[in-house]
């Protein structure tokens, strides 16, 4: 536990401006934004974040929902995941994201937790949680407690062998398969990120997991138009029904001509140490049968987007697990 | 006795809980929500390492920052006694070792030094800096206790239960271990103690099942006269077994207390519950179990290994059940216990039982698919006439009534017995099993007394504590039940070593205990009301024959005439001067006197659905059907909620709940409520609960026993059952994991 700065900002340039000097944007920042905490300050408890001050940025005016001229959609960095999940708009067209959102945390969490917090939310991994063991992520170079330690919920694929924590977002699987951007402003103004290039792999930095560099503040999302009749649906698997991260999850998006899948777009989470997004086992499906026909596509599409997973002891089980998940999630949605 | 069913008023009645309005408006004081002025907040150091030894302590840091008075170890903490030994539960505690008592580290999280400071914030940070050097050994967390072949103690035994094992065909026995991993309480009201010291008297606030216990131990180890201390626990956030016996941040508190002559407070927080405040232990459990072609069992032996703490000997004894739950010849239970770099195990909800009944249920369908025999019915041909293991008659026991009615109610007959061969209306695949329960029923000594007030107050007294069960509203049933008053005229004054020493809430056995003194207290008292009457000077019945009159609405009246026309006893006090008139009661103890004459159990049977979904693995627990057999039911709705409690807890050890052992740092890793993964609403579908009341009177005149635990027991074997039924996975390691499920072929 340590004292800390605490200032609230009701501008956008004055929040840029108040963390710009920080050292990094990344693990360790001494300077960070606060939205709704519920990862921030959990970790600051753990003495996990130690940041110098914070600055508030809930009063920013970047709470709304709008629609996009494609039909698509701008999301406010502001706006709270139980507002986002129950917009009417968001139900009916983008099921994936809302579901999404609903299946993870609780309902109490949802309601204090913002977009742009939960594109920053940090893994679950217990060693990083817990400054007691080595962490590369949390202290670059002291090693990896998980690698041979309890490393069941983590990733199978982008890992490194300096770490192998796991993205736990679920809407954040459902921004990748939507292909969102991220709009940012930074000390050197607005700039527009796709999602795919947002999220780092831990490589030998397992520290970054972002693009973001001191000052960036996450103002919007958009999410373009989906075709009209495109079908989506989120699955989450996990060992109890609520309130616990994903062991396994997919985001999908289809596009249908009859029985067949014109198109298609789907993302995994649980598994990665990102949102986990293959474009080569998308093109296995596109063009063919949907539905109980396409159990083979679908089959060979999770073995594409499974390709290069590194399991584990304990986390070998989830390339099974995740096979099953896309290939149920892809059989209902396009069924 | 035989079993009867008297009429009652109040008792059996379903009644809302008496406290349930402080507890709704936040007025509930628990231990932590005590303010003491002038006091100190103490936070805990814990080890980060499970073995070793401390090297140095460098504490200049800590001590230097403002608002911190000191931090303590083992080079300037004062003098902390060891509790005599002690057979009983005068003296009980599951960690003997003083804390501080030598530099070596026996597993994480052991406090090593504990910092005092004006606030928490100041404490908090202070814990966090002091500097620990260690010499660190390897430490010993390791499961699979079988494999290192330990020497078995024999804990019981009739006829040769080897050589019919040895002699039985391969068709018609079965060999199996079983396993559960270590489970945390973690009840949501954390550890902590609030301790005051006057210079005399030594003042605890302190979250306990035992305030008695908790009184001698604190005395004992602080050197104190026992009746200069005072332990309170007036409301507890739940406890489970996991706030039994004194754990050492009470007495680190009470020793700070004592020597920096400011009160302290101390809370565990969630993480330090975890390292330090018990669990049930990691178990392995090896089955034996041969029977003839027709069924009737020939044999059973039953081993049972747990872990236990380098120093302390917990020993969870797993066979409790089995000596008397089927009739058989040969029976053999024995066991052993694994020292390990762990904190001490401690009771569980349903210690022995729980998991003993895990491990045979669990063997007994196994077997019954072996044989190729219905599981209930394999039940039914080896229900034992008396009790075999003790040679005595049971009590009460209707274990078969609960399969039969719980069968009926659940659709048993409707049953496939082939794996994956039925389904519901949505396509999943169903599997249907089922398991029985038992635990003890026993009373330990209680006193209480009642007290009959001038201002018109009826006050029940009794040093016991509410440990969220509802033992508030008990009393106070049974003090308007004997006394003939609405409930609402009875005050209950629990949790406080100053009142008559009532029992410990474990084992189940409070309400079974209490009913007695509370009756005979409640009696006695009306009775010397009547004789106040009926003696002093200015009594209007003055000179009145005592049995004639009688006690009932709080009215003094002749028995010839109606109450209404009689005196408000009150005012009759008043009257005749009394402030107040005190009956007392007192009953003995039934549990660890010897042999009894009687086996005295109550029964359960569980019948568990799941649905099971192979295209995503997904294993959920949909329809549970549980009838237990524990005599007459005080209190309806807090005996449902205990059951249903008991169930979902069940759920959690079926299915989720495993402390995990760190194997290089011996650390409970998973120790938050975050990672350490129970039920939740989502999980929980409808229970169908049902009590069969039989009530029989050998333990206390209403026929009651004890139902905190008995609905955990065997329920995690209903659900493995189940889950076999469903999928042809038999997970003998709880709990039953996605990767065991993905191995079904269904
Ligand atoms: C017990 C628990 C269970 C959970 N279960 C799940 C689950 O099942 N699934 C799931 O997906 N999530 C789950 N979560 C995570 C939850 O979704 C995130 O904590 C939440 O979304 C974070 O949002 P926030 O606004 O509170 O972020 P904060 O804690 O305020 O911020 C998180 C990080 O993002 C930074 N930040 C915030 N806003 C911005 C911005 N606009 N621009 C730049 N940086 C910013 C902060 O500086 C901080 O570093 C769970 C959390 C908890 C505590």
């Amino acid at each position: 536990m340590k004292l800390f700065a605490y200032s609230k900002q009701n501008e956008l340039q004055g929040a840029v401006a108040d963390t710009a000097s920080a050292r990094t944007a990344q693990q360790g920042a001494d300077i960070r934004y606060i939205a709704g905490g519920t990862t921030l300050i959990d970790l600051m408890k753990l003495n996990v974040e130690t940041p110098d001050k914070l600055v508030d940025i809930t009063g920013l005016p970047l709470d709304k929902i709008e629609t996009t001229s494609d039909g698509g959609l701008c999301i406010g960095a502001m706006v709270r995941n139980s507002d986002l999940a129950s917009h009417p708009y968001v139900q009916s067209h983008y099921p994936v994201l809302s579901q999404a959102i609903l299946s993870g945390a609780s309902a109490q969490l949802r309601n204090k937790a913002t977009t742009g917090g939960n594109l920053l939310q940090k893994t679950r991994c217990v060693y990083y949680r817990d400054t007691a063991f080595a962490c590369n992520k949390r202290e670059p170079g002291s090693g990896c407690a998980a690698i041979d330690g309890d490393h069941r919920n983590l990733a199978i694929l982008g890992t490194s062998e300096h770490c192998i924590a796991s993205n736990p977002s679920d809407m954040n699987v459902a921004l990748m398969a939507l292909e969102a951007q991220i709009v940012i402003e930074g000390k050197d103004g607005k700039r527009i990120v796709p999602i795919a290039d947002f999220y780092t792999l831990p490589g030998d930095t397992p520290h970054i997991e972002t693009v973001l560099v001191p000052g960036d503040l996450i103002t919007h999302v958009i999410v373009q138009g989906l075709a009209p009749g495109a079908r989506s649906l989120y699955l989450k698997l996990r060992d109890r029904a609520s309130y616990e991260f994903a062991v396994s999850s997919a985001a999908v998006i289809v596009e249908m001509h009859g029985d067949t899948i014109n198109d298609a777009r789907f993302a995994m989470g649980g598994i990665g140490t990102k949102p986990w997004r293959v474009a080569e086992a998308e093109q296995i499906i596109k063009g063919k049968r949907g539905g109980a026909d396409g159990q083979a596509t679908f089959k060979a599409a999770a073995a594409r987007l499974l390709q290069g997973a590194r399991p584990l002891k304990e986390n070998s089980f989830k390339v099974e697990l995740a096979k099953r998940c896309l290939v149920h999630a892809l059989t209902t949605v396009s069924s | 006795m035989p079993a009867k069913n008297i009429e009652h008023r109040i008792i059996g009645k379903a009644t809302d809980r008496i406290d349930g309005p402080l507890k709704v408006t936040g007025q509930a004081k628990y231990t932590s929500d005590r303010h003491l002025p002038g006091m100190l907040y103490a936070v805990p150091v814990g080890a980060t390492i499970a073995n070793g030894t401390i090297q140095s302590i460098d504490d200049r840091e800590a001590r230097a920052l403002p608002g911190v008075l000191g931090i303590y170890h083992r080079g300037n903490i004062g003098q902390i006694y060891r509790v005599p030994p002690d057979k009983g539960f005068d003296f009980k505690t599951d960690e003997a070792r003083p804390p501080f008592e030598d530099d070596t580290v026996r597993y994480y999280g052991q406090f090593v030094a504990v910092a005092v400071a004006e606030t928490l914030e100041a404490a908090t940070d202070a814990a966090s800096r002091v500097k620990v050097q260690y010499q660190a050994q390897t430490p010993n967390v390791k499961g699979r206790f079988f494999e290192e072949n330990p020497k078995l103690k024999v804990e019981s035994e009739r006829g040769n239960a080897t050589e019919a094992f040895t002699n039985a065909t391969a068709a018609h026995k079965i060999e199996q271990i079983y396993s559960s991993p270590a489970q945390f309480h973690s009840a949501i009201e954390l550890h902590g103690t609030v301790a005051d010291y006057d210079g005399r008297q030594l003042t605890v606030y302190e979250t306990t099942q035992a305030i008695g216990t908790h009184r001698n131990v604190i005395a004992a180890m602080l050197g104190l006269d026992v009746q200069n201390v005072k332990v309170i626990s007036k409301f507890l956030g739940s406890g489970f077994g996991g706030k039994l016996w004194p754990w050492t941040h009470s007495v680190l508190a009470c020793t700070l207390a004592r020597d920096l002559g400011r009160p302290i407070k101390l809370v565990n927080t969630r993480k330090a519950v975890f390292h330090t405040s018990g669990h049930r232990p990691e178990i392995e459990q090896r089955i034996r179990l041969s029977a003839t072609p027709q069924g009737h069992l020939t044999s059973i032996q039953h081993d049972y290994i747990n872990h236990a703490a380098m120093l302390d000997k917990y020993v969870e004894t797993c066979g409790e059940a089995t000596k008397y739950f089927y009739s058989c010849p040969n029976v053999k239970i024995s066991s052993a216990v694994a020292k390990r770099n762990v904190g001490s195990p401690t009771s569980m909800r349903g210690p022995g039982a729980v998991p003993g009944l895990f491990a045979t249920e669990s063997a007994l369908d196994e077997l019954a698919i072996k044989l190729g025999m219905d599981p209930v019915q394999l039940r039914i041909i080896n229900e034992p006439q008396k009790d075999e293991g003790l040679d005595i008659p049971f009590a009460s026991r209707h274990l078969l009534e609960c399969y039969k009615t719980g069968a009926q109610k659940f659709g048993w007959d409707k049953r496939n017995p082939k794996v994956g061969s039925m389904r519901n209306n949505d396509g999943l695949i169903l599997g249907w099993g089922t398991a029985g329960a038992g635990w003890i029923a026993e009373r330990i000594p209680a006193q209480a007394s009642v007290e009959l007030g001038h201002d018109g107050s009826i006050k029940v007294l009794c040093g016991t504590q509410d440990i969220g069960t509802g033992t508030y509203t008990i009393l106070a049933q049974i003090a308007a039940e004997e006394l003939k008053v609405p409930l609402d005229r009875i005050e209950v004054k629990l949790g406080d070593t100053t009142l008559p020493p009532g029992p410990l809430s474990g084992g189940s056995m409070v309400t079974g205990s209490v009913i007695p003194a509370v009756q005979q207290a409640a009696q006695t008292a009306a009775k010397l009301v009547l004789s106040a009457a009926a003696t002093a000077p200015n009594s209007p019945y003055n000179g009145v024959d005592e049995k004639e009159l009688d006690f009932k609405d709080g009215m003094v009246h002749r028995k010839s005439e109606d109450a209404k026309a009689g005196v408000p006893f009150d005012q009759l006090l008043k009257t005749c001067k009394y402030k107040v008139i005190t009956g007392k009661g007192q009953s003995a103890g039934t549990f660890g006197g010897g042999k009894p004459k009687e086996s005295r159990h109550s029964y359960g049977a569980h019948f568990v659905e799941v649905t099971w979904q192979p295209e995503t693995a997904r294993l959920r627990i949909n329809r549970v059907v549980t009838v237990i057999d524990a005599g007459k039911i005080l209190n309806p709705k807090a005996g449902r909620n205990q059951i249903e409690g008991s169930i979902v807890m069940g759920m959690g050890m079926a299915l989720f709940e495993g402390g995990r052992y760190e194997s290089r740092l011996g650390a409970p890793i998973n120790s938050n409520f975050a990672d350490y993964v129970m039920a939740v609403h989502l999980d929980v579908p409808d229970l169908d609960v049902t009590f069969l009341e039989f009530a029989n009177t050998d333990l206390n005149a209403y026929g009651a026993r004890g139902i905190g635990e008995i609905g955990l027991a065997g329920f995690a074997a209903a659900t493995c059952n189940a889950v076999y039924h469903a999928t042809g996975v038999r997970v003998r390691d709880l709990p039953i994991r996605i990767e065991d499920l993905l191995t079904s072929q269904v």
